[in-house]
Protein backbone atom coordinates (compact mmCIF):
# COMPACT_ATOMS: atom_id res chain seq x y z
CA UNK A 1 0.00 0.00 0.00
CA UNK A 2 1.19 3.54 -1.00
CA UNK A 3 1.77 6.13 2.06
CA UNK A 4 -1.36 7.72 1.06
CA UNK A 5 -3.45 5.02 0.75
CA UNK A 6 -2.55 3.92 4.19
CA UNK A 7 -3.28 7.06 5.79
CA UNK A 8 -6.18 7.37 3.93
CA UNK A 9 -7.23 3.51 5.28
CA UNK A 10 -6.07 4.97 9.07
CA UNK A 11 -8.34 7.65 8.93
CA UNK A 12 -11.32 5.61 7.21
CA UNK A 13 -10.91 3.20 9.94
CA UNK A 14 -11.03 5.50 13.08
CA UNK A 15 -13.78 7.46 11.68
CA UNK A 16 -16.03 4.15 10.99
CA UNK A 17 -15.24 3.37 14.81
CA UNK A 18 -15.87 6.23 16.35
CA UNK A 19 -19.33 6.63 14.00
CA UNK A 20 -20.40 3.30 15.57
CA UNK A 21 -19.87 4.59 18.76
CA UNK A 22 -21.42 7.64 18.47
CA UNK A 23 -24.73 6.21 16.49
CA UNK A 24 -25.04 2.96 18.43
CA UNK A 25 -27.65 4.08 20.89
CA UNK A 26 -30.00 5.65 18.10
CA UNK A 27 -29.39 1.89 15.93
CA UNK A 28 -29.99 -0.18 19.24
CA UNK A 29 -33.24 1.35 19.62
CA UNK A 30 -34.35 2.00 16.01
CA UNK A 31 -37.51 1.29 15.67
CA UNK A 32 -40.16 2.07 18.45
CA UNK A 33 -39.21 4.15 20.85
CA UNK A 34 -37.13 3.46 23.41
CA UNK A 35 -38.01 1.39 26.61
CA UNK A 36 -38.94 3.64 30.05
CA UNK A 37 -35.42 2.38 31.23
CA UNK A 38 -33.64 3.90 28.81
CA UNK A 39 -35.72 7.08 28.53
CA UNK A 40 -34.85 7.38 32.37
CA UNK A 41 -31.44 6.98 31.69
CA UNK A 42 -31.38 9.97 29.11
CA UNK A 43 -32.76 11.77 31.73
CA UNK A 44 -30.21 11.03 34.64
CA UNK A 45 -27.14 10.04 32.80
CA UNK A 46 -26.03 13.39 32.14
CA UNK A 47 -25.31 14.51 35.74
CA UNK A 48 -23.39 11.48 36.03
CA UNK A 49 -21.41 11.66 32.88
CA UNK A 50 -20.54 15.13 33.45
CA UNK A 51 -19.13 14.75 36.63
CA UNK A 52 -16.81 11.64 35.46
CA UNK A 53 -15.90 13.82 32.98
CA UNK A 54 -14.22 16.00 35.14
CA UNK A 55 -12.79 13.45 37.51
CA UNK A 56 -11.40 11.88 33.77
CA UNK A 57 -9.94 15.28 32.64
CA UNK A 58 -8.22 15.76 35.88
CA UNK A 59 -6.92 12.22 35.74
CA UNK A 60 -3.23 13.23 34.82
CA UNK A 61 -2.65 15.84 37.77
CA UNK A 62 0.31 14.66 39.92
CA UNK A 63 -1.37 14.55 43.02
CA UNK A 64 1.58 12.58 44.96
CA UNK A 65 4.26 14.65 44.27
CA UNK A 66 4.55 18.71 44.72
CA UNK A 67 2.23 20.82 44.21
CA UNK A 68 0.48 17.75 44.82
CA UNK A 69 -2.56 18.99 41.94
CA UNK A 70 -2.82 22.88 43.24
CA UNK A 71 -2.63 24.72 40.14
CA UNK A 72 -5.73 22.33 39.01
CA UNK A 73 -7.43 22.06 42.13
CA UNK A 74 -7.40 25.58 42.94
CA UNK A 75 -8.60 26.65 39.45
CA UNK A 76 -11.12 24.09 39.68
CA UNK A 77 -12.32 25.97 42.72
CA UNK A 78 -12.08 29.42 41.09
CA UNK A 79 -14.53 27.89 37.99
CA UNK A 80 -17.04 26.43 40.41
CA UNK A 81 -17.33 29.66 42.72
CA UNK A 82 -17.31 31.83 39.61
CA UNK A 83 -20.10 29.54 38.42
CA UNK A 84 -22.56 29.55 41.58
CA UNK A 85 -21.76 33.59 41.87
CA UNK A 86 -22.24 35.35 38.50
CA UNK A 87 -23.78 32.02 36.38
CA UNK A 88 -21.96 32.90 33.22
CA UNK A 89 -20.43 29.93 31.58
CA UNK A 90 -17.44 31.92 29.66
CA UNK A 91 -16.64 33.90 32.38
CA UNK A 92 -16.23 30.69 34.58
CA UNK A 93 -14.27 29.14 32.05
CA UNK A 94 -11.81 32.15 31.21
CA UNK A 95 -11.56 33.41 35.00
CA UNK A 96 -10.54 29.78 35.99
CA UNK A 97 -8.28 29.14 32.56
CA UNK A 98 -6.78 32.01 33.20
CA UNK A 99 -6.06 31.12 36.63
CA UNK A 100 -4.68 27.97 35.53
CA UNK A 101 -2.24 29.56 32.86
CA UNK A 102 -0.90 31.87 35.64
CA UNK A 103 -0.58 29.44 38.49
CA UNK A 104 1.71 27.18 36.40
CA UNK A 105 3.93 29.93 35.50
CA UNK A 106 3.93 31.63 38.75
CA UNK A 107 3.07 30.25 41.74
CA UNK A 108 4.12 26.33 41.05
CA UNK A 109 6.31 26.66 37.39
CA UNK A 110 6.33 23.31 36.01
CA UNK B 1 -32.02 33.44 11.91
CA UNK B 2 -32.72 33.84 15.65
CA UNK B 3 -32.21 30.57 16.20
CA UNK B 4 -28.50 30.78 14.41
CA UNK B 5 -27.32 33.75 16.38
CA UNK B 6 -28.73 32.21 19.37
CA UNK B 7 -26.89 29.02 18.61
CA UNK B 8 -23.73 31.05 17.80
CA UNK B 9 -23.52 32.62 20.54
CA UNK B 10 -23.68 29.36 22.88
CA UNK B 11 -20.71 28.24 20.88
CA UNK B 12 -18.65 30.72 22.49
CA UNK B 13 -17.95 28.80 26.02
CA UNK B 14 -16.06 25.80 24.13
CA UNK B 15 -13.59 28.18 21.59
CA UNK B 16 -11.14 28.17 23.45
CA UNK B 17 -10.95 24.64 23.59
CA UNK B 18 -11.29 23.98 20.28
CA UNK B 19 -8.92 26.20 19.16
CA UNK B 20 -6.34 24.58 21.65
CA UNK B 21 -6.73 20.93 20.64
CA UNK B 22 -7.75 21.16 17.05
CA UNK B 23 -4.21 23.45 16.66
CA UNK B 24 -2.61 20.66 18.24
CA UNK B 25 -3.79 17.87 16.91
CA UNK B 26 -2.96 19.76 13.33
CA UNK B 27 0.47 20.60 14.60
CA UNK B 28 1.26 16.72 15.88
CA UNK B 29 0.47 15.85 12.48
CA UNK B 30 2.13 18.79 10.91
CA UNK B 31 5.54 17.53 12.84
CA UNK B 32 5.16 13.93 11.42
CA UNK B 33 4.87 15.14 8.03
CA UNK B 34 1.97 15.07 6.84
CA UNK B 35 0.31 17.31 4.51
CA UNK B 36 -2.84 19.51 5.75
CA UNK B 37 -5.27 17.79 3.82
CA UNK B 38 -4.89 14.70 5.80
CA UNK B 39 -5.55 16.91 9.19
CA UNK B 40 -8.78 18.82 7.17
CA UNK B 41 -10.33 15.00 6.79
CA UNK B 42 -9.67 13.89 10.05
CA UNK B 43 -11.39 16.96 11.70
CA UNK B 44 -14.16 16.78 8.92
CA UNK B 45 -14.87 12.76 9.43
CA UNK B 46 -13.10 11.09 12.90
CA UNK B 47 -14.07 14.69 15.13
CA UNK B 48 -12.80 13.12 18.49
CA UNK B 49 -9.64 15.48 19.62
CA UNK B 50 -8.10 12.91 22.04
CA UNK B 51 -8.56 10.44 19.44
CA UNK B 52 -6.78 12.17 16.40
CA UNK B 53 -3.98 12.91 19.06
CA UNK B 54 -3.67 9.47 19.30
CA UNK B 55 -4.02 8.72 15.77
CA UNK B 56 -0.31 10.67 14.83
CA UNK B 57 1.37 8.18 17.27
CA UNK B 58 -0.52 5.05 15.55
CA UNK B 59 0.22 6.44 11.94
CA UNK B 60 3.68 6.76 12.72
CA UNK B 61 4.29 3.51 14.58
CA UNK B 62 3.39 1.11 12.24
CA UNK B 63 0.41 -1.18 13.83
CA UNK B 64 -2.25 -2.96 11.79
CA UNK B 65 -5.47 -1.32 11.40
CA UNK B 66 -7.24 -4.67 13.07
CA UNK B 67 -5.26 -2.71 16.15
CA UNK B 68 -6.19 0.50 15.16
CA UNK B 69 -10.04 -0.39 15.00
CA UNK B 70 -9.80 -2.11 18.76
CA UNK B 71 -8.09 0.99 20.28
CA UNK B 72 -10.59 3.35 18.56
CA UNK B 73 -13.43 1.44 20.04
CA UNK B 74 -11.83 1.02 23.66
CA UNK B 75 -11.02 5.25 23.43
CA UNK B 76 -14.45 6.14 22.17
CA UNK B 77 -16.56 4.10 23.92
CA UNK B 78 -17.82 6.51 26.17
CA UNK B 79 -19.49 8.05 23.14
CA UNK B 80 -22.16 5.33 23.41
CA UNK B 81 -23.50 6.94 26.54
CA UNK B 82 -23.95 10.37 25.20
CA UNK B 83 -26.83 9.38 22.57
CA UNK B 84 -28.90 8.25 25.06
CA UNK B 85 -30.13 11.33 26.16
CA UNK B 86 -31.08 12.12 22.81
CA UNK B 87 -32.71 9.42 21.25
CA UNK B 88 -36.08 10.64 20.98
CA UNK B 89 -34.96 14.72 20.10
CA UNK B 90 -32.26 14.18 17.36
CA UNK B 91 -34.80 11.09 15.62
CA UNK B 92 -37.55 14.24 15.53
CA UNK B 93 -35.57 16.72 13.74
CA UNK B 94 -34.79 13.97 11.67
CA UNK B 95 -38.75 13.24 10.77
CA UNK B 96 -39.45 16.59 9.51
CA UNK B 97 -39.73 17.40 5.97
CA UNK B 98 -36.20 17.61 4.08
CA UNK B 99 -33.88 17.43 7.10
CA UNK B 100 -33.77 13.58 7.28
CA UNK B 101 -29.79 13.74 7.00
CA UNK B 102 -29.50 16.10 10.00
CA UNK B 103 -30.46 13.14 12.46
CA UNK B 104 -27.32 10.84 11.42
CA UNK B 105 -25.48 14.06 11.15
CA UNK B 106 -26.68 15.13 14.62
CA UNK B 107 -25.79 11.91 16.23
CA UNK B 108 -22.31 11.70 14.62
CA UNK B 109 -21.16 15.17 16.17
CA UNK B 110 -21.63 14.52 19.56
CA UNK B 111 -18.71 15.05 21.59
CA UNK B 112 -17.21 15.80 25.06
CA UNK B 113 -17.74 19.17 24.73
CA UNK B 114 -20.76 19.45 22.24
CA UNK B 115 -22.77 17.12 24.46
CA UNK B 116 -21.94 19.34 27.77
CA UNK B 117 -23.42 22.26 25.72
CA UNK B 118 -26.00 20.39 24.73
CA UNK B 119 -26.95 18.90 28.22
CA UNK B 120 -26.83 22.44 29.66
CA UNK B 121 -29.10 24.32 26.72
CA UNK B 122 -31.28 26.16 27.63
CA UNK B 123 -33.61 28.24 24.87
CA UNK B 124 -35.95 31.13 25.06
CA UNK B 125 -39.28 30.99 24.17
CA UNK B 126 -40.54 31.36 20.45
CA UNK B 127 -36.98 29.87 19.20
CA UNK B 128 -37.12 26.03 18.39
CA UNK B 129 -35.01 24.23 20.49
CA UNK B 130 -33.90 22.07 17.79
CA UNK B 131 -32.90 24.24 15.67
CA UNK B 132 -30.11 25.55 18.23
CA UNK B 133 -29.08 22.14 18.58
CA UNK B 134 -28.32 21.90 15.07
CA UNK B 135 -26.54 25.36 14.67
CA UNK B 136 -24.65 24.50 17.98
CA UNK B 137 -23.07 21.12 16.09
CA UNK B 138 -22.92 22.30 12.76
CA UNK B 139 -20.95 25.45 14.01
CA UNK B 140 -18.69 23.54 16.78
CA UNK B 141 -17.43 21.42 13.97
CA UNK B 142 -17.06 23.76 11.46
CA UNK B 143 -14.30 25.45 14.23
CA UNK B 144 -12.88 21.91 14.81
CA UNK B 145 -12.26 21.72 10.92
CA UNK B 146 -10.92 25.05 10.85
CA UNK B 147 -8.49 24.78 14.19
CA UNK B 148 -7.11 21.27 13.05
CA UNK B 149 -6.23 22.50 9.35
CA UNK B 150 -5.17 25.83 10.85
CA UNK B 151 -2.48 23.97 13.27
CA UNK B 152 -1.25 21.49 10.04
CA UNK B 153 -1.27 24.33 7.94
CA UNK B 154 0.59 26.82 10.55
CA UNK B 155 2.72 24.12 11.65
CA UNK B 156 5.99 25.79 14.14
CA UNK B 157 4.94 29.12 12.96
CA UNK B 158 2.36 28.71 15.86
CA UNK B 159 2.29 32.15 18.35
CA UNK B 160 3.36 31.87 21.81
CA UNK B 161 3.44 29.36 24.78
CA UNK B 162 -0.22 28.65 25.20
CA UNK B 163 0.07 25.83 27.74
CA UNK B 164 -2.48 25.20 29.59
CA UNK B 165 -5.18 26.45 27.47
CA UNK B 166 -6.25 23.18 27.66
CA UNK B 167 -7.74 23.42 30.70
CA UNK B 168 -10.59 25.68 29.37
CA UNK B 169 -12.02 22.06 28.54
CA UNK B 170 -12.22 21.09 32.24
CA UNK B 171 -13.01 24.32 33.12
CA UNK B 172 -16.17 23.86 30.90
CA UNK B 173 -17.11 20.63 32.04
CA UNK B 174 -17.02 21.81 35.90
CA UNK B 175 -18.95 24.27 34.73
CA UNK B 176 -21.82 22.36 33.72
CA UNK B 177 -21.72 20.19 36.60
CA UNK B 178 -21.61 23.08 39.03
CA UNK B 179 -25.18 24.07 36.75
CA UNK B 180 -26.18 20.84 37.03
CA UNK B 181 -25.75 20.46 40.73
CA UNK B 182 -27.90 23.46 41.66
CA UNK B 183 -30.62 22.84 39.24
CA UNK B 184 -31.17 18.86 39.94
CA UNK B 185 -33.96 17.38 41.71
CA UNK B 186 -32.02 14.49 43.19
CA UNK B 187 -27.90 14.70 43.57
CA UNK B 188 -27.59 10.99 43.59
CA UNK B 189 -26.55 10.80 39.47
CA UNK B 190 -23.87 13.19 40.69
CA UNK B 191 -22.99 11.43 43.82
CA UNK B 192 -22.71 7.96 42.12
CA UNK B 193 -20.55 9.20 39.08
CA UNK B 194 -18.14 10.78 40.91
CA UNK B 195 -18.06 8.11 43.18
CA UNK B 196 -17.66 5.27 40.70
CA UNK B 197 -14.68 7.59 38.30
CA UNK B 198 -13.02 8.07 41.92
CA UNK B 199 -13.17 4.18 42.95
CA UNK B 200 -11.69 3.15 39.25
CA UNK B 201 -9.15 5.92 39.46
CA UNK B 202 -7.40 4.07 42.40
CA UNK B 203 -8.01 0.62 41.44
CA UNK B 204 -7.54 0.49 37.68
CA UNK B 205 -5.47 3.52 37.50
CA UNK B 206 -6.19 6.99 35.53
CA UNK B 207 -6.27 5.81 32.15
CA UNK B 208 -8.69 2.74 32.53
CA UNK B 209 -10.78 4.75 34.74
CA UNK B 210 -14.23 6.07 32.34
CA UNK B 211 -15.77 3.11 30.94
CA UNK B 212 -15.87 1.16 33.95
CA UNK B 213 -17.04 4.51 35.75
CA UNK B 214 -19.80 5.06 33.31
CA UNK B 215 -20.96 1.43 33.36
CA UNK B 216 -21.11 0.94 37.03
CA UNK B 217 -23.24 4.41 37.07
CA UNK B 218 -25.26 3.19 34.26
CA UNK B 219 -25.79 -0.22 36.51
CA UNK B 220 -26.33 2.15 39.69
CA UNK B 221 -28.48 3.98 38.17
CA UNK B 222 -31.28 1.00 36.70
CA UNK B 223 -30.90 -0.69 40.50
CA UNK B 224 -31.61 2.88 42.22
CA UNK B 225 -34.52 3.94 39.63
CA UNK B 226 -37.35 3.00 42.49
CA UNK B 227 -35.81 5.74 44.29
CA UNK B 228 -33.99 8.36 41.33
CA UNK B 229 -37.48 8.08 39.09
CA UNK B 230 -39.97 9.42 41.68
CA UNK B 231 -37.77 12.21 43.02
CA UNK B 232 -37.29 13.37 39.39
CA UNK B 233 -41.16 13.49 39.42
CA UNK B 234 -42.16 14.48 42.64
CA UNK B 235 -39.96 18.11 42.08
CA UNK B 236 -41.82 18.37 38.30
CA UNK B 237 -44.90 18.85 39.89
CA UNK B 238 -43.44 21.69 41.94
CA UNK B 239 -42.21 23.46 38.85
Amino acid sequence: MTDALMTAAIIGVIAMMTWITRALPYLLFSRKSPPPMVAYLGDVLPAAIMIILVVYCLRNTAFATAPYGAPELLSVAVVAAMQLWRKNLLLSIFTGTACYMLLIRTVFPL
Amino acid sequence: MKAFRFAALQTVPIIFAYLFVGLASGLLLNKAGYAPQWAFLSALFIYAGSMQIVMVTLMTSGVSLAVIAVMTLLINARHIFYGISFIEPFRAIGREKGNAWKFPYMALTLTDETYSLLVSLKVPDGIPRGKVQFYILLLCHLLWIFSCTAGAALGQMLPVDMTGIEFSATALFVAVVVNQWREAKTHLPAIIGVSSAILFYFVLGPDQLILPALSVSVIALMILKGRVAPALAKEAAHD
